[in-house]
């Protein structure tokens, strides 16, 4: 029987965490590009788009990740559009992340304080100039630090993936465990792998807090 | 000149007119049927108790309330309750807040000049200009580069009179704009007021401070539960009040 060396067991791991970085990132841009749209709907001043925003936050935060990843990538090909695991991955990320996002950036937004609403309107700033050059900026420095620690959130989300197929850490993991028999091992750098990628987002999360709150 | 003239010179269409203004919150009803004129160049201010309705009716004139019945007319723009794009009379009416509401991100100048480049459209240099020229105004010039933070109270107040006024509002509006301020600050504040009283500003003020209002303004309103009961010149209305409920402001005030 071939004899795995750990090097074998590592570089195989960090091959497959390539796949769990880029799904992060994707997840994270696409996903906040989306949160802002899902945000300035959330906070708009038209009912009907703040309440259907609301039902769409509370589906993605009410429900399992892993359902939602099901959802997209059994119910979709259903439809007759084609999803690898890759696209359902993506796809799944994105939604749940834009949920997210938008969901802690309304709270950002809504923490600056109502008289910079009434001073900017008093300057006769319409709406949307207002959001731009005194809400925003201002929404922006205070949602720094959650968003860099919901980031976190998202690489560990990425391992919910390996349940449809799709090869990045946590999977490429279970593989190997199956050809070498060591799952303490194994689990033990694909943790390692995790905690490495987790934990310098979680440290500039509480850096970038501290830098804030003395800034203020 | 004062609201008493008005009757006698009807010809002269007032700056500012308020009929019948009507406006609750929930089931409380806060005016209940305001009328009130304001020349060009009159100093009015709104006294009463808290809750009277003075800073509601204030509010309501650049929008921020709205109202639930009667017309609101300024310079020529009209506000009902239907209305909702509030831009040209909000281009009108300038508005100072207890609160300052300094945008903190932004640098005194920067405050000045951001209406004047979104709203007003103006290049860089002509919103520099003007901006220097209304800080200078209100004395602060050598602050253009600071933040709100590194201003004192009174400072920040002044720079949010500077930022109203680079505007070139026809009335400006301002809501107990020293009742935030630590005593000894709020002189710097009230003598930028006076000085746009002399030069003629039309001003409406929401205040508590007694002896400035009989000093500067030219006619005080005084409101109680939701409606103006007195109005008039300071002196008349300080020494002879005509109704109880004034008699006994007057007396409240005066024993503090």
């Amino acid at each position: 029987m071939y004899n795995f060396t750990l090097w074998d067991i590592l570089s195989n791991l960090l091959l497959a965490a390539r796949w769990t970085v880029l799904l992060s990132v994707i997840a994270f841009v696409c996903g906040g590009i989306a949160g802002i749209l899902v945000l300035l709907a959330r906070v708009a001043p038209l009912r009907p788009l703040r309440t259907a925003m609301k039902l769409y936050i509370e589906l993605f935060q009410g429900t399992p990740l892993l359902m939602q990843l099901f959802i997209v990538f059994f119910a979709l090909p259903l439809t007759g559009i084609e999803t690898s695991p890759w696209t359902a991955a993506a796809v799944a990320l994105t939604l749940f992340t834009s949920a997210y996002l938008a969901e802690i950036w309304r709270g950002c937004v809504e923490a600056v304080p109502r008289g910079q609403w009434e001073a900017s309107a008093s300057l006769a700033l319409s709406y949307g100039e207002q959001m731009r050059y005194v809400v925003l900026p201002q929404a922006l420095r205070i949602a720094v630090p959650p968003t860099v620690g919901f980031s976190v959130q998202v690489v560990k989300g990425t391992a919910v993936t390996s349940i449809i197929g799709f090869v990045e850490v946590t999977k490429a993991g279970t593989m190997i465990t199956n050809a070498t028999f060591q799952p303490f091992l194994v689990y033990g750098l694909v943790g390692l792998i995790y905690f490495v990628l987790c934990y310098p987002l979680s440290l500039s999360a509480k850096a970038l807090e501290r830098k804030l709150n003395v800034a203020r | 000149m004062s609201l008493a003239d008005q009757s006698v010179s009807p010809s002269a269409r007032p700056l500012v007119k308020l009929s019948n203004i009507r406006k609750s919150f929930g089931s409380v009803e806060v005016l209940k049927g305001v009328d009130m004129a304001v020349q060009e160049g009159q100093v009015v201010a709104m006294i009463g108790r808290s809750g009277s309705g003075k800073s509601t009716l204030l509010r309501s004139i650049n929008g921020l309330e709205r109202i639930d019945d009667g017309v609101i007319e300024v310079d020529g723009e009209c506000v009902d309750p239907s209305q909702i794009d509030l831009r040209a009379l909000r281009l009108k009416v300038g508005m100072v807040f207890q609160q300052f509401n300094l945008f903190p991100h932004l640098t005194a100048g920067e405050n000045v000049m951001l209406a004047l480049k979104v709203v007003k459209k103006q290049d860089k240099a002509a919103c520099r200009a003007a901006a220097e020229a209304a800080l200078s105004k209100v004395g602060l010039g050598h602050k253009f580069d600071a933040y709100p933070s590194q201003l004192s109270g009174g400072q920040q107040q002044r720079v949010a009179i500077a930022r109203s006024l680079a505007m070139a509002p026809k009335v400006l509006l301002c809501d107990e704009i020293t009742s935030a301020l630590d005593p000894e600050l709020v002189n710097e504040v009230l003598s930028v007021v006076r000085q746009l009283a002399e030069e003629g500003m039309t001003l409406l003020l929401v205040t508590h401070e007694m002896r400035f209002a009989r000093e500067v303004c030219d006619s005080l309103v005084f409101m109680h539960g939701g409606r103006i009961i007195e109005q008039g010149p300071p002196a008349e209305l300080f020494d002879r009040p005509q109704t109880p409920e004034l008699a006994q402001f007057v007396g409240m005030v005066e024993a503090r």
